[in-house]
């Protein structure tokens, strides 16, 4: 192992160790809401940085170039050479730590010792980058083939007949830019689906749609660094159920009854019409505060146990309410003789998002 | 440090612009030129240069900011280049014989400047050497005291290092620190007595108070207050504070690696513009050739872009070095020229001196940035070149452009170039208050310290110095104010009138 690298994994380590020492405050952050992958969040790690005696913003100022009046903003500065000198910003020293999503979901993976999943079956074909050898017509400005770029331009001029070789002024236009891009190669990858179904019933609020909506972000962002396409699916119910997309999954307020079965019936439908057992890993989320009609408790279990267990991963339920009612229907589930990729919880707060993701992603299925 | 022998086009083209160089006045010692890739390029970045530093973990920091944003595409090093002798310039495998060729000028003409700015007169031409032993030693001592006591040790010596006096670059450590306690007289205050009665003998708190004053005499005896204002912190702790062996080992290598780079930070403006001024010269009047003009055109562009509310040091220097050598030939200098305030003549004004060249080897000779900007800023220049200067604005939250006014323009620039644009810090009592606490100084010029930064900076000196620790600075809104930390619980007093004086 190079220096480079020991330093490297050292810092990872600190970085690690800080982040974990302020997970729970991660996971229940619902900033995060809409990253990917690939994005990078902004973690702010305490004490990562070396303080010195520096100065702060206020009352502090530099020297740059260009038009304006006093008054106007400055636009942010630009990423690339970060020259630390005269004319630069002042106080941006690094309080916060740049991670991947993905990167951040390894470690909360690591801290509630998640198992990896054993994926089944294999058909779907992704591909990763591998070189930057390729050419495009739209890039960033840092990836421009300038050659390129303007071998286009002449090209063009030519054949319009606006090139003049006694004043051989080239002037790119937008079509004419080229960017450098990357080949991607193909690997086999297994494939996931997800099937979210929330009430929608009177009884759930904002605050209970907020506890769903943090909790499926986390569990969409695991699924995903072990499969590489994941599939969803967002079904909502009052006392009927219908399939939606997945904003109005989380917009939709209706007000009614509760039929819990209602929407295990039509997942079992989109599952049948869909999603092979054999081709597709699949996985079941259900968020109630749990006031279901006890006769449907029945039918829902029913569903559960005869049809929609056998097929899936995983069955999760998540109970989103801070209220004790007696006999709801977590506690139905939890009379039942369940097996084993069968999993509940109660989310009565944000604080308690980290936990049910330890209930529901540790079985590693 | 593996040297790759340059492919031979390469060796080549470093011959010819190595003879350009020295035909028009550079002045530089052996230059060894080593080809990386990307991933090497990084590397060495990261350890600014030199692949045999000490290990710790914001080299690997910087290391993973350099991969990331190369790996978006972001940036790239093209060059890079350390103070030694021979000279050793990083170049990257993949650039064009063109970018190749560019970055060669711009390297001699760094190597010029590090051989001939009176600024870097005291660095040490060996220190790839001398960096290799700091990490031997320093590894030693993980290996024996376990890396998160050393490590933990440099980060708060870190937190110090911008603690340093630049205008004496030249001082070594004094001898004469008295030695550690061992012809001193043994502290003994305990009387004999059997052990039933030891308690009413010797009253455990009696005993302490007698120790506390005997450490008292002792700190006395060495009078450690310095007798005048002290800048350099650094090495003011090395000679007092109470550190063992290895501890004063890795703060001695912190304060030296700190010196060592403090005369890059405080020419780079100049350096820069020195060595873009140079590249472009040879490569538009001897080295391009016809095919090179776009991607050396597209290169050279690329160097001197410049972004709104920033200041390209390569552009700003290079710019400012062309004015002075065109003032310089016109002769549009002096007493005379000064005293006209038609602007129409002294744009017009020509004495055909020509000694514009000889001034910009004298200016690479003499200044650093700081007297750089203070000699040959001109309104001009600064209407020309549409500078502005910006100040944070805490009500929008963001940096908005203030003035055109030159004075502002001007000032502002000194205040960010002066110290680095850091505060100026000075320890003025070891022993505050008659109690062994350290008092530092900060000679506040109208921007206020971070204050969290200050207080976790009071943390890791408190740490160095064993007893409580103050600094004294003003607030805008309140005025003096002393923050203090004893080790447990930090402590801020508004001082009103009764300040020290400066």
């Amino acid at each position: 192992m190079t220096y480079i690298e020991q330093d490297m994994q050292r810092f990872r380590a600190i970085v690690r160790g800080k982040i974990k020492e302020n997970l729970r405050k991660y996971v229940s952050n619902h900033e995060l809401i809409g990253r990917q992958g690939r994005d990078l969040v902004s973690i702010p790690v305490p004490q990562l940085d070396l303080p010195r005696f520096t100065f702060g913003k206020v009352g502090s100022g530099g020297v740059g170039q260009g038009s304006g009046e006093p008054g106007d903003p400055l636009g942010p500065p630009q990423p690339g050479d970060g020259a630390g000198e005269a004319g630069d910003q002042p106080g941006q020293h690094i309080l916060e730590v740049e991670l991947s999503l993905d990167e951040l979901v390894q470690i909360l993976a690591e801290e509630l010792e998640l198992p990896r999943i054993q994926p089944k079956g294999n058909q779907n074909v992704e591909s990763e980058i591998a070189r930057y050898t390729d050419i495009r017509r739209v890039g960033p400005e840092s990836l421009r083939h300038f050659k390129r770029t303007y071998r286009e331009a002449l090209k063009r001029q030519l054949a319009s007949g606006t090139y003049d070789p006694k004043n051989p002024v080239i002037i790119p236009i937008r079509d004419d830019r080229r960017y450098r891009s990357f080949v991607r190669k193909p690997t086999p990858e297994a494939n996931a689906v997800i099937v979210y179904m929330m009430d929608v019933s009177g009884s759930m609020g904002e605050r209970e749609k907020r506890l769903v909506r943090t909790t499926a972000f986390w569990i969409d962002a695991w699924l995903k660094t072990n499969y590489h396409r994941v599939t969803r699916r967002y079904i909502v119910h009052d006392a009927t159920a219908a399939e939606v997309d997945e904003e109005t999954f989380y917009r939709l307020r209706q007000s009614g009854g509760t039929k819990i079965s209602s929407a295990l019936e039509l997942c079992h439908r989109l599952l049948l019409a869909h999603y092979p057992v054999a081709d597709w890993n699949i996985y079941l989320f259900q968020f109630s505060d749990g006031e279901n009609f006890e006769q449907d408790n029945r039918v829902a279990l029913e569903l559960l146990r005869e049809q929609l267990l056998p097929m899936a991963n995983l069955y999760c339920y998540g109970q989103v309410n801070d209220l004790h009612y007696r006999d709801t229907f977590i506690d139905a589930l939890n009379r039942l003789d369940a097996p084993d990729n069968l999993v509940s919880t109660r989310i009565p707060d944000e604080e308690a998002i980290y936990q049910a993701l330890k209930v529901f992603l540790g079985k590693g299925r | 440090m593996i040297n790759v022998a340059l492919p031979e086009e390469l060796q080549r083209i470093n011959q010819e612009v190595e003879g350009y160089a020295r035909a028009v006045g550079l002045d530089f010692p052996e230059v060894r030129f080593i080809m990386l890739d990307f991933q090497q390029m990084n590397q060495v970045a990261a350890y600014s240069g030199f692949p045999t530093r000490y290990p710790h973990w914001r080299f690997g920091m910087e290391y993973e900011r350099l991969r990331k944003s190369y790996a978006w595409g972001l940036h790239r090093i093209y060059e890079m280049v350390i103070n030694t002798d021979p000279c050793y310039a990083y170049l990257l495998a993949s650039n064009l014989p063109t970018d190749q060729k560019l970055v060669m000028a711009h390297v001699y003409a760094h190597a010029d400047f590090f051989k001939n700015n009176l600024w870097f007169a005291h660095t040490n031409r060996r220190m790839l050497d001398e960096m290799a032993n700091h990490a031997t030693r320093i590894r030693r001592y993980i290996d024996k005291y376990g890396l998160d006591e050393v490590e933990t040790f440099i980060d708060r010596c870190l937190s110090l290092e911008n603690l340093i006096d630049l205008h004496s670059p030249g001082i070594r450590r004094r001898p004469g620190r008295l030695p550690e306690t061992e012809d001193e007289e043994p502290f003994v205050a305990r009387l004999p007595s059997k052990g039933y009665m030891d308690r009413y003998i010797n009253p455990p708190e009696f005993l302490a108070a007698l120790r506390q004053q005997h450490e008292e005499k002792k700190r006395k005896a060495q009078g450690q207050s310095p007798a005048y204002p002290q800048r350099d912190v650094l090495l003011f702790l090395l000679e007092n504070a109470p550190l063992a062996a290895w501890q004063q080992d890795v703060l001695a290598i912190i304060r030296e690696e700190a010196y060592y780079f403090a005369p890059q930070r405080q020419t780079k403006i100049l350096n820069e513009g020195w060595a873009t001024y140079w590249h472009s010269h040879i490569m538009t009047r001897y080295a391009l050739k016809d095919s090179e003009l776009i991607d050396y055109a597209d290169h050279h562009a690329g160097t001197l872009a410049s972004s709104p509310g920033r200041l390209n040091p390569y552009k700003l220097g290079v710019e400012l070095l062309r004015d002075i050598e065109d003032r310089w030939n016109r002769g549009a200098f002096g007493p005379e020229y000064e005293e006209c305030d038609d602007q129409q003549a002294r744009a017009n004004w020509d004495r055909q001196l020509g000694l514009g060249r000889q001034k910009l080897f004298e200016v690479r000779r003499i200044y650093n940035d700081v007297g750089f900007i203070d000699t040959f800023l001109t309104p001009e220049f600064a209407r020309r070149h549409k500078l502005f200067t910006y100040r944070y604005n805490p009500r929008t939250r963001q940096y908005e452009i203030e003035s055109r006014s030159f004075e502002d323009i001007k000032r502002q620039l000194l205040f960010n170039l002066t110290n680095f644009g850091e505060p100026i810090i000075d320890v003025v009592d070891a022993n505050y208050q008659n109690r062994g606490e350290l008092y530092l100084l900060h000679h506040w010029e109208g921007v206020d310290l971070r204050m969290d930064y200050a207080q976790a900076t009071l943390e890791n000196l408190q740490a160095i110095w064993g007893r409580p620790v103050h600094i004294e600075t003003m607030k805008e809104d309140k005025g003096p104010i002393i923050l203090s930390f004893d080790g447990e619980r930090h402590s801020s007093q508004v001082l009103g009138k009764q300040r020290r004086a400066a």
